[in-house]
């Protein structure tokens, strides 16, 4: 019985699984579906966050800027030029990226608070030029995206937010295996020391920002093209400050940790909706009690159940 | 000239505010998010004492301070103690759940509705040369010199400032000192959450009193204290009021939808140049 609740294999094999016949079990309800794909958004967003603040150690305040970026690069050019699909999402993300240098080099010399307050005032700035900007994102009316024929369905479309995801999940935690992910974490664990055994302190923290933002942007998209429209207020500093408590409390530096996060923000609302100004209060509730009793976060409860040298994740505070 | 006056009043609310904010953070180490949300509540407990019981307005000003130190207490005693040796990222996390939590129950108590405000003295504005000037913004300006002022040298000279410093430096050394390490950061919190309270009665004649209203002073709060170096009461004064005047001038000359972007430009612009803020100090970096 032990063995197979240690085994980590089957629990991923029962989530892809479960992420499968989704859409039958809820009997392709629409709002449901919408909610799983919000959930498949932040899912990806927490995790390209979690990339930042728990391996890396520096702290953003502004994903929810990139998530409206990449939003916007879908919207953009699938309008005035009708790119596909497959071309338009890892563009979004690598456009995302390109935005993501403004904040990721001053971020090279930012540390802290300042850095918290500089991405602050980027995820709010976005909201801001997308609504002025009106040439290009047409200010208040936002943008509407259309999906291509072959994808018109939301069953299909449905599959392939859930594709992405799982790839982005198998992505990031490849990274954060490889030699990048090891000097991630060496440059939160002390700066200095990971200068001096030669790594590219000031690389590698922009790579941080750039990589973070290309996979929050390709979330941006996905957004788009299943509500089919973007427009300023999608995303606005609330989303920045739900994907970070998102990583905290699922826990820091864990890639389930960022699943259970997003997943569990994802369905407050849905449980509160009800009760108007509930939301809020319920998820700030969570946090503190999660951050006073319980700082490694709600991944910490599954760590328990695994023998110790089954935990081979890297952990720590930043 | 009027636009530049207008930003240095604006701009010392801005800097009364990121008063609070250094104070707590050079105190305890903890960045609190949730300033402006309480602020924004002890505006509404003045509005409650000025409105619904009817007190006068300097009885219900003095009262909602009471209101906001024993309110500062409170979130120390009760959330922030049991958390004052986590990490930064997780104190930072905390207020802002702080901030989710005071803004819902706020927005339960009085509602989404915007309503007027009064100023604290009534009265037509006086011309001086070309600028235009109220009794009360000169009693604004005024109050925020005053407790400056008055925190500058208490953190300077007084016996509390001395333990404050010490306490910041290294509560363990600060508690064999027979500093009651406890009291020093209570009193931060409280004194905090009062710069706080006045500067969100201060606003609250410009912008309508809502559950939201501090949001920007807040943001832009923020904006001051890092640029002044988070560190440095008068540095927080000095970037409040450079905020201010600067925002002022980005409404008025290019546009008063985009203030927040440029903001966010002198930011990056300023840390980038000076990464511990105009009087942030040496920077320094910790060892391995």
């Amino acid at each position: 019985m032990k063995k197979i609740l240690e085994n980590k294999k089957l629990y991923q094999l029962l989530i892809i699984l479960f992420m499968l016949v989704f859409p039958f079990l809820v009997g392709n309800s629409g709002y449901f579906m919408s909610l799983f794909v919000t959930a498949c958004i932040f899912i990806i967003s927490a995790m390209a966050l979690n990339l930042l603040v728990g391996y890396g150690g520096q702290i953003s305040v502004g994903q929810a800027g990139f998530l409206s970026a990449g939003g916007y690069a879908v919207a953009i050019l699938s309008h005035k030029f009708g790119l596909p699909i497959w071309i338009l999402l890892p563009l979004a993300g690598v456009i995302t990226g390109i935005i993501s240098l403004v904040i990721g080099l001053p971020a090279v010399r930012l540390r802290g608070h300042f850095l918290a307050v500089a991405t602050m005032g980027f995820g709010l700035s976005i909201p801001q030029i997308a609504l002025n900007w009106e040439s290009l994102t047409r200010g208040y009316n936002g943008i509407s995206v259309m999906r291509p024929q072959w994808l018109s369905g939301d069953l299909a479309f449905f599959y392939v937010i859930v594709g992405t995801t799982l790839v982005i999940a198998w992505i990031i935690s490849n990274i954060v295996k490889s030699g990048m992910g090891r000097a991630f974490v060496a440059i939160r664990d002390s700066e200095i020391a990971a200068q001096s055994t030669g790594i590219h302190v000031a690389f590698y923290k922009t790579m941080m920002f750039v990589i973070s933002a290309f996979f929050t942007g390709i979330a941006g998209g996905l957004y788009a093209y299943w509500f089919g429209y973007v427009s300023p207020q999608d995303f606005n500093i609330l989303t920045s400050l739900l994907i970070l408590g998102m990583v905290v409390v699922g826990g820091l530096a864990s890639i389930p940790g960022a699943v259970i996060g997003a997943v569990l923000f994802t369905l407050i609302p849905h449980f509160t909706d009800k009760f108007i100004g509930m939301t809020n209060i319920i998820i700030g509730i969570a946090i503190i009690l999660i951050i006073m009793y319980r700082s490694e976060g709600i991944v910490s409860f599954l760590d328990r159940l695994k023998s110790p040298e089954q935990d081979d994740q890297v952990k720590g505070g930043v | 000239m009027q636009i530049i006056v207008s930003g240095l009043i604006i701009g010392f609310v801005y800097g009364l505010a990121a008063l609070g904010l250094v104070l707590i953070y050079k105190t305890t180490d903890i960045v609190n998010f949730a300033q402006g949300e309480m602020a924004m509540v002890t505006t509404f407990m003045s509005f409650v004492f000025l409105t619904q019981l009817g007190m006068p307005y300097f009885v219900s000003f003095l009262l909602a301070l009471i209101f906001a130190s024993l309110f500062g207490i409170a979130v120390y005693q009760m959330i922030m103690k049991r958390v004052q040796d986590s990490p930064p990222l997780n104190q930072m996390v905390l207020t802002l759940g702080l901030f989710l939590v005071i803004n819902g129950i706020a927005g339960l108590i009085w509602g989404y509705h915007p309503r007027s405000y009064p100023e604290a003295i009534a009265g037509d504005p006086y011309q001086i040369g070309t600028v235009f000037i109220t009794l009360n913004e000169i009693f604004m300006v005024g109050l925020t010199f005053i407790l400056m002022l008055f925190f500058f040298l208490n953190f300077r000279y007084a016996k509390i400032g001395l333990a404050m410093r010490a306490s910041s430096q290294d509560t363990v050394a600060a508690e064999l000192m027979g500093i009651k390490v406890s009291h020093v950061f209570m009193s931060a919190w409280a004194i905090g959450s009062v710069l706080g309270g006045v500067a969100g009665i201060m606003t609250a004649p410009f912008i309508f009193l809502n559950t939201t209203m501090m949001m920007d002073v807040l943001i832009l709060a923020f904006a001051g204290a890092v640029i002044g170096g988070f560190v440095s009461l008068p540095g927080a004064v000095i970037g409040g009021v450079i905020v201010g005047v600067y925002e002022n001038l980005v409404s008025y000359y290019i546009a008063p939808e985009l203030k927040m972007v440029y903001t966010f430009i002198l930011i990056i612009v300023i840390l980038y140049v000076r990464p511990q803020g105009i009087l942030g100090g040496p920077k320094f970096v910790k060892k391995v």
